[in-house]
């Protein structure tokens, strides 16, 4: 069985919005999501996307708050939205085929913050039951699996910034094959806690102020937080139903560069990127946007202008690149799902998002960069890139539709 | 000349790559060391605790050497010492 796969409803929540309507209209208009964290004075960097005015009890039970994370919350709240815009009706018989299959890369870090400080700063002895259930990774797969009796397969990848397209991959795949009849796939992550801060800093690797990918003055990656998912089903359920589709995913690839813990390998990531153009059968000159890793770091961007390089030759002169998380920051285990709105969005409005904050050319990053301003174009396909560290690629080919 | 400091960054190098002080010349490159960018972010957070000394993120990334080190970490003491 191979059955083409189409997304037919997304969920998106973000520093950039709190739906897909209000986050799409922030990234198209390079609108950069991220604010001062003034509850965390006294760190080398200012400024990061998080989710602000966010008000969890006009979503959630106490009850339901007493056993969700920040960050599961982000992946329950993005699924609702998603099974709602998808219009999907699920009989019994369809929930026991339906799985959720996520990325959330650093779990429930705001829960474990406040116990260690508990622990060691506060000299509690008795710690809350639900901190082992509020920590795990896979909180969010396990509770959009309960809110709505999805009895599938349900699996949570934490692959660093891959989380998210491995989860969309593994999705995408079980999906094509007839494992599942729906998936609900995406990622969810919410890194804003002293101590993980703290180890950012440490690495030395986010921007004293904003987030420039591929420019010349670029200073490193703005954190991010949020959750986007999305209902993959099959073309023909789709079709049946009548369901408005959003795009089609095409073929994906992963890798590993079997090279460094942090220093991206332009070697790996094309032939990430290759794998998943053999995947979706589709030659390198039809893809006519690129959403990039784009992390704004100096190791990341020219490494990914090389790798792109490499799988698109002279093609890359009318290959558009981008970076959202100039906008919605690197939200690591949710980057490559708020990545896949943003490029699924764009395919729909016809629209390509641009990357904030450019400033002037570097040549260290010879790519047709979609600069400050969206631009109108209507490629047939699209890729989305994720560089994890440890060096784990994982790629997606989405289809406009 | 091998002075005091020069010493210090010596030893909090050799301690955190793993190696011997005396593999360790102040002429030494990073690159003569094998010392890439993610062992050079490790030294700079170890030298900060053995000089007590705050080092930007643009001089972490810049340094390439011993000497580079040793030069870096007197202007940061020589500050330090001023009150700057």
């Amino acid at each position: 069985m191979n059955r083409r796969v189409v997304i037919t409803g997304l969920g998106v929540i973000s520093a950039c919005g709190k739906n897909a309507a209000e986050f799409w209209d922030s990234v198209r208009q390079g609108r950069d999501g991220a604010s001062k964290l003034e509850e965390f004075p006294g760190l080398r960097f200012s400024n990061g996307g998080r989710v602000r005015g966010y008000q969890p009890q006009l979503y959630f039970t106490e009850r339901e708050l007493d056993h969700f994370d920040l960050a599961a919350q982000f992946g329950v709240l993005a699924a609702r939205q998603a099974i709602s815009c998808s219009g999907l009706e699920f009989t019994s018989a369809l929930r026991e085929s339906t799985g959720v299959i996520t990325g959330c890369c650093v779990g429930g870090k705001l829960t474990e913050d406040s116990a260690f400080r508990e622990l060691y700063e506060e000299k509690k002895t008795r710690f809350n039951p639900m901190i082992v259930p509020r920590t795990m990774a896979n909180a969010g797969a396990s509770a959009i699996s309960m809110e709505h009796g999805f009895q599938g397969a349900c699996l949570t990848f934490s692959t660093a910034c891959s989380s998210s397209n491995h989860a969309l991959a593994q999705a995408f795949w079980m999906v094509r094959q007839g494992s599942l009849e729906v998936a609900i796939a995406g990622g969810h992550e919410a890194p804003f806690s002293l101590g993980h801060l703290k180890a950012w800093e440490a690495l030395r690797v986010v921007s004293p102020d904003v987030c420039r990918p591929f420019c010349k003055e670029r200073r490193g990656m703005i954190l991010g937080e949020g959750g986007a998912m999305f209902v993959l089903e099959p073309l023909e359920h789709a079709r049946a139903r009548g369901a408005t589709i959003y795009a089609e995913i095409v073929g994906a690839g992963m890798n590993a560069d079997a090279h460094h813990l942090t220093q991206p390998s332009a070697d790996g990531a094309a032939r990430a990127i290759r794998l998943a153009l053999q995947d979706a059968g589709v030659a390198p000159e039809a893809i006519g946007y690129a959403n990039a890793h784009g992390t704004g770091t100096q190791a990341n961007d020219a490494t990914e202008a090389q790798a792109l390089r490499m799988v698109f030759g002279r093609h890359c002169d009318r290959l558009a690149v981008s970076s959202t998380k100039s906008v919605h920051g690197h939200a690591l285990g949710a980057a490559g799902a708020l990545e896949a709105a943003a490029t699924v969005l764009g395919l729909h409005h016809r629209l390509l998002p641009p990357t904030a904050h450019f400033g002037s050319p570097d040549p260290d990053c010879p790519l047709d960069v979609i600069a400050n301003q969206a631009r109108v174009a209507d490629p047939e396909y699209a890729i989305s890139n994720s560089f994890a560290f440890g060096g784990l690629n994982a790629v997606i080919v989405f289809r406009r539709w | 000349m091998s002075d005091d400091i020069t010493q210090r960054v010596i030893q909090v190098i050799a301690k955190t790559q793993h190696l011997s002080p005396e593999q360790i010349r102040p002429t030494s490159s990073f690159e003569e060391l094998n010392i890439d960018s993610l062992d050079g972010i490790n030294i700079v957070f170890n030298l900060e605790n053995e000089f007590d000394v705050s080092i930007p993120d643009e001089a972490a990334k810049s340094i390439r050497s011993v000497a580079d080190v040793v030069e870096g970490i007197r202007r940061l003491l020589a500050e330090k010492a001023s009150g700057a």
